[in-house]
């Protein structure tokens, strides 16, 4: 069972702030869905494996990427070219 | 590129766009002038792309998707983006920041989801072809509710370059239409080879539709008519079953047991990957600004919880909370076994047939408001998220009604046999005709 606190410490993780009137709800849907994952204690590995799937890795070449005036488009707020964000500290 | 455009002014009553554009550019060559709708998060230069969610309102990508860059060229005129649920996380379009679309089959009831936009806008006539995603069902899903084709390409086989991503291991872009053959049609222009998607498939797509299904085996596990399946529903199914074999297909009875945690599985691994994906949304590149002011948390929660909705943010927590040191075990590292087992399931049934069927989904279209418990939403999705846990190709052909709503037949093939789906889905198309 996850408590309200519990919810407030993974808002905090995943770096989402939460309203205080909607934790009570919060709390009691992501414990309606993580007892439906308790199925997955049921799992028993089947050996198998596709050989066909794989990653295509392509040559390392430098080619022409997006000019920078292009990626900074829509940042609201820039300094000398690069994004501006709030301090870390 | 010569300067030729289309004028496009429909009347959207089913709120199946985000953004119309009203004089498209087009050209020539195997779409010349033919409107085609995009899902909104599908990168299209110059036109805003929000994934149907306020933390990108404003955002306008300055590239182009491949697909959408392949459809430029083939001369198609991209007359709009598409509404859908936020990141693709519903089924129903109701998760839309923007507002939901209805289904225009029984404007009363939703279009299914995530694509609810694209297969509106072709049910209400508005496009004959559109792009979707699909995830875990998000092309077929709709293409079922509003009775409509819709496919989920073999994992590899469309580029997902300008995609914007959820879960990256499960989602294909692919074609939707009226018609199996506008599907073929579109498929063929969007599929390839493309360096810039390291998931890429060097397998290209040209194909003729052939109705011709004599002597093709067709499985049917009786999990896909197990709990939850509307025995109305499953009845118009088997109708459809029973057309394909008047058509020659062998049908067969078979077992599919890796269903039984095939949907906890896929939720694990797309809320997982949806955790990752969207801490890119920061207001610091793009979408309405962060307050450079404040710290760096403050600031990222702050913008986060006004720009999402509520799914999205129930979606990243649950995937936090299932990668997070104590519980990874118990919740990913499980999913992942169980995603093999479907995987290994398919590559057992595909040594024994040529292709599965059964419903699309569960059910007809909901009623609005239908599915607000999120648990029940995800359960509908239970027949879908096999073919993307396994990476196989599935589409969603029309195949009768419940009260007047479409229902839709699915069937799903073997790994990079896109070609064969399409042709079992045309041979149906063709035999139930009158």
């Amino acid at each position: 069972m996850i408590t309200e606190k519990d919810t407030e410490h993974i808002a905090q993780l995943a770096d989402i702030a939460i309203y205080r009137e909607e934790l009570a709800a919060f709390t009691s849907r992501f414990n309606e869905i993580l007892e439906y994952f308790d199925i997955l204690d049921t799992v028993e590995v089947m050996e198998y494996r596709n050989e066909k799937e794989c990653n295509v890795l392509r040559d390392d070449e430098i080619v022409p990427s997006l000019p920078q005036e292009r990626a900074l488009a829509n940042v609201k707020e820039q300094e000398e070219g690069f994004f501006k964000a709030p301090r870390v500290m | 590129m010569p300067g030729r455009s289309i004028e496009f002014h429909p009347d959207d009553r089913f709120f199946a766009f985000l953004r119309i554009i009203h004089n498209p550019q087009c050209g020539e060559g195997k779409l010349a002038g033919i409107p085609v709708a995009i899902k909104d998060n599908i990168s299209t230069e110059g036109i805003e792309t929000t994934c149907a969610s306020r933390i990108l309102a404003g955002y306008v990508p300055p590239y182009d998707a491949t697909v959408v860059e392949r459809i430029r060229r083939e001369g198609a005129a991209i007359v709009g983006k598409t509404n859908m649920d936020e990141f693709g996380m519903g089924t129903t379009t109701e998760n839309s920041a923007f507002g939901p679309t209805r289904n225009p089959a029984d404007p009363s009831r939703v279009p299914g989801g995530s694509s609810g936009g694209s297969a509106a806008a072709i049910a209400g006539g508005l496009v004959p072809m559109a792009l979707g995603t699909d995830t875990g069902g998000s092309i077929r899903c709709p293409a079922a509710f509003c009775g409509i084709v819709g496919l989920k390409p073999t994992y590899g086989r469309v580029s997902r370059y300008g995609l914007i991503a959820y879960a990256n291991s499960l989602e294909q872009i692919g074609p939707m239409a009226g018609t199996v053959t506008d599907v073929n049609r579109l498929m063929g222009v969007i599929a390839g080879y493309d360096p810039r998607d390291s998931t890429s498939l060097d397998m290209p797509f040209r194909h003729e539709p052939d109705p011709d299904i004599r002597g093709v085996k067709i499985g049917v596990p009786e999990e896909f008519f197990g709990e939850g399946v509307d025995p109305r529903v499953a009845s118009v199914v088997w109708d459809g079953i029973s057309v394909l074999e008047k058509k020659g297909a062998e049908i067969i009875t078979c077992r599919m047991p890796s269903m039984a945690c095939a949907l906890a599985a896929y939720y694990v691994t797309c809320t997982s990957e949806a955790s990752s994906n969207l801490a890119r949304f920061d207001g610091v590149r793009y979408g309405p600004a962060a307050d450079s002011k404040k710290t760096w948390h403050e600031s990222f929660q702050e913008r986060r919880r006004e720009g999402f909705g509520e799914e999205v943010r129930r979606r990243i927590m649950l995937g936090t909370f299932a990668l997070s040191s104590g519980y990874y075990g118990k919740y990913y590292a499980k999913a992942q076994a169980a995603r093999n087992n479907v995987r290994a399931d398919f590559a057992r049934l595909f040594r024994e047939v040529d292709a599965l069927a059964g419903p699309t989904m569960p059910t007809v279209a909901f009623r609005f408001g239908e599915k607000s418990d999120p648990l029940s939403m995800y359960l509908s999705d239970i027949l879908t998220v096999p073919a993307n846990l396994a990476g196989v190709p599935a589409i969603s052909v029309p195949c009768g009604k419940v009260e007047n709503l479409p229902v839709g037949l699915q069937i799903t093939g073997c790994w990079m046999e896109d070609e064969r789906v399409i042709d079992i889905a045309y041979a149906f198309e063709q035999g139930r005709s009158p």
